[in-house]
C-alpha cells in the first residue's frame, strides 16, 4: 500500500524536475522534440551488427542529464522498469544467431552482439525520451508538438491521458484501502473479486473523468490546450539543434570509436 | 443592474433513471445578492447548481443570466460570467502545478499571457496563497486546495460566484478563513451548504429545496430562526442560535 501511495506521489517527479531551471531546461521546447527525434531516428537506422558505431551516441542522453542536473537514481529506475521487455525482446538472439565472430580475441555468438545492440539502442532512446520529459514537462512538449503541425486531438490526448493516469491511480489507491482494511488476512485481492474490483474502478474513474471535464468545460475549454507564453527560439537553441545534429551525422557516417582508437594508437606509435 | 440577474423560470428536471429531481423551480437572484441554497441530500440543490451553470439542462423551463437564456450556443459567454467551485476540490484542480490550474481558464478566453499573469496573481494573493503557486495541486492540504480552487474561478472574473459545499471536510480554521473570504467578495453569490452556520454568516437570503421543489424562499433572518419551517424540510436550527448545550438557555426568542 505505501508502495502505492509513494508512486503516487512520485508520479509527478518529471514534472517537478521539468520546472529546474538549467541551460537545457530554457532551451525552446521545439527545438529539444525535434533534436531528440532525430537523434531517436539515427539511432533506429543502424544495423543489427554495428554496436561500435553506435557506441558515441551514449553522449547525448549522458551530456544533456548532466547538463539539466537531473538525478541519475530516478532515471535509472525507469529505466530498469523497460529492461524486461528488451530481454524478453533479445534473449533468443544468442540462440538463433549462433554463428561465431571472433572479437579481441574471444568467441562469441553473433546473436549477442545484435541482443547488445539491441539494448544499447532501447537504454539509449528510452533514456532520451525521459530525459526530454524531464527537461521540458509534458506541456511544454505538447506546445511544440502543436507547432509541428500534429493535430490537436493526438496531443489533447496524450495530454489527458498523462491526467487519467492520476485519476486511475487514486481511485485505485482509495479502493485497495478500503478493501485491505476489511480483508486483513488476505495479501492483495483475492480472485474472486478480482473482476468487480476493476468494474468498479473504471465506472468510478469515469464518473471523476466525466466530473475533471465539466470543470474544464465551465472554465472554457474548447479542445486548445493553452500552456501560456512560451519564449521565441534564439541562438542558444540554434547552436543546440545544430551542434548534436552533426554531431548525429558525424557519429553516423564515421566510425569515431574507431577513429579514436587509431589516433590513440598513431600516437602511442 | 439587471445584467448580473440570474433567473430559474420553471424548471424541471428528470435523470436518465426517471428520479425527477426538479419540479417547477423558479427564483431571481439580483446583482449583489448573496443567496443560500439548503435542502436534505437528494433535495435538488446539486441539480440547481448544474442546470444554471449549463451542465445538465432542463427538460422544460428556462435559466436566463442577465437577459440572456441559456443555451448550448450562449454557454461560453454565460459560463464566463458564472464562475462555480466544485464540491470537490480534486475535480478541478487537474494542471501540474497551481499557478497553471488558476491560468487555465483566462488562458482559454484567449487573454494576453500578461493580462493572464496579473489575474492569476491577483486571485492567489485573495485567496491567501501565492507561495503556493508552484506546487502540485495534489500535495496540497485541504484548506489549501479549496483555496485553490476559488483562486481558479475568481481568475475568470465572474459576476457570479457559485459555490457547492464550499466548506466541507475543512478544519475549523479553514473553514473560517473561507467565510471570511466569502465574505470579503462583493460579487454575486450563490452557495449551497448543508452547513447553515455559513450559510447565516455569508447569505443574505436562503431558498430551501425540498423533494424538488422550492419549500421557501427569503430572508435568511426569518427562515433560518423558523424551527418548524426547517423541520418540516429535514434541517434544523443552525447550531449557533441553537439552545446553549451546557444550560439548555435558548440563544433567540423564537418560541
Amino acid at each position: 500500500m505505501t508502495n502505492l501511495a509513494n508512486a503516487l506521489y512520485n508520479i509527478r517527479l518529471l514534472d517537478d524536475l521539468a520546472k529546474k531551471n538549467t541551460p537545457i531546461h530554457a532551451l525552446h521546447p521545439l527545438v529539444k522534440l525535434l533534436t531528440t527525434v532525430i537523434y531517436l531516428a539515427v539511432v533506429m537506422s543502424f544495423g543489427r551488427y554495428e554496436i561500435s558505431k553506435l557506441l558515441p551516441f551514449i553522449f547525448f542522453p549522458l551530456v544533456v542529464a548532466l547538463l539539466a542536473e537531473l538525478p541519475l537514481m530516478p532515471i535509472v529506475h525507469r529505466l530498469l522498469m523497460v529492461l524486461p521487455l528488451i530481454i524478453g525482446i533479445g534473449i533468443l538472439n544468442p540462440i538463433i544467431d549462433n554463428q561465431t565472430i571472433t572479437i579481441l580475441g574471444v568467441d562469441f555468438s553473433r546473436g549477442w552482439l545484435t541482443f547488445f545492440s539491441l539494448f544499447i539502442k532501447c537504454i539509449v532512446s528510452v533514456s532520451a525520451g525521459i530525459i526530454l520529459i524531464a527537461t521540458t514537462g509534458m506541456n511544454r512538449l505538447a506546445v511544440a508538438m502543436r507547432m509541428l503541425k500534429i493535430p490537436k486531438i493526438f496531443v489533447l490526448q496524450l495530454l489527458l491521458t498523462y491526467r487519467y493516469i492520476t485519476v486511475l491511480m487514486e481511485e485505485f489507491l482509495t479502493m485497495t484501502q478500503a478493501y485491505s482494511l476489511r480483508a486483513p488476512n488476505q495479501n492483495g485481492i483475492s480472485k474472486n473479486n478480482w473482476g468487480s474490483f476493476a468494474g468498479q474502478l473504471i465506472l468510478r474513474t469515469f464518473d471523476r473523468a466525466e466530473r475533471v471535464y465539466q470543470a474544464m468545460l465551465l472554465r472554457g475549454f474548447t479542445m486548445e490546450y493553452h500552456v501560456g507564453m512560451i519564449e521565441k527560439a534564439n541562438i542558444n537553441d540554434f547552436a543546440y539543434f545544430t551542434g548534436w545534429s552533426l554531431f548525429f551525422v558525424i557519429a553516423k557516417n564515421y566510425n569515431l570509436p574507431l577513429f579514436l582508437e587509431s589516433l590513440i594508437t598513431g600516437v602511442v606509435k | 443592474m439587471s445584467h448580473h440577474k440570474v433567473e430559474a423560470r420553471n424548471l424541471h428536471f428528470s435523470y436518465p433513471d426517471g428520479h425527477e429531481a426538479l419540479k417547477d423551480v423558479s427564483f431571481t437572484i439580483f446583482h449583489g445578492e448573496s443567496v443560500g441554497i439548503i435542502g436534505v441530500n437528494g433535495a435538488g440543490k446539486s441539480t440547481i447548481l448544474m442546470l444554471l451553470m449549463g451542465i445538465l439542462f432542463p427538460d422544460s423551463g428556462d435559466v436566463l443570466v442577465g437577459d440572456v437564456h441559456l443555451t448550448k450556443k450562449t454557454l461560453p459567454m454565460i459560463r464566463q460570467r458564472l464562475g462555480m467551485v466544485f464540491q470537490n476540490p480534486d475535480d478541478q484542480l487537474f494542471m501540474t502545478n497551481v499557478y497553471d490550474d488558476v491560468a487555465f481558464g483566462p488562458r482559454n478566453y484567449k487573454i494576453d499571457e500578461k493580462e493572464v499573469e496579473s489575474r492569476v496573481m491577483n486571485a492567489l494573493d485573495l485567496v491567501g496563497i501565492s507561495d503556493l503557486k508552484d506546487r502540485a495541486p495534489f500535495r496540497l492540504s485541504g484548506g489549501e486546495k479549496r483555496a485553490a480552487s476559488i483562486a481558479c474561478v475568481l481568475s475568470m472574473q465572474p459576476d457570479v460566484l457559485i459555490m457547492d459545499e464550499p466548506t466541507l471536510a475543512l478544519d475549523p480554521k479553514a473553514r473560517r478563513r473561507v467565510i471570511g473570504l466569502l465574505n470579503s467578495f462583493e460579487h454575486t453569490k450563490i452557495i449551497t451548504s448543508h452547513d447553515l452556520d455559513l450559510v447565516l454568516e455569508t447569505c443574505q437570503r436562503v431558498i430551501v429545496v425540498k423533494n424538488g421543489r422550492i419549500a421557501a424562499d427569503g430572508a435568511t433572518s426569518e427562515i433560518l430562526t423558523d424551527r418548524e419551517l426547517l423541520d418540516s424540510c429535514g434541517l434544523e436550527l443552525p447550531l449557533s442560535i441553537q439552545n446553549c448545550p451546557v444550560c439548555g438557555k435558548s440563544k433567540i426568542n423564537i418560541e
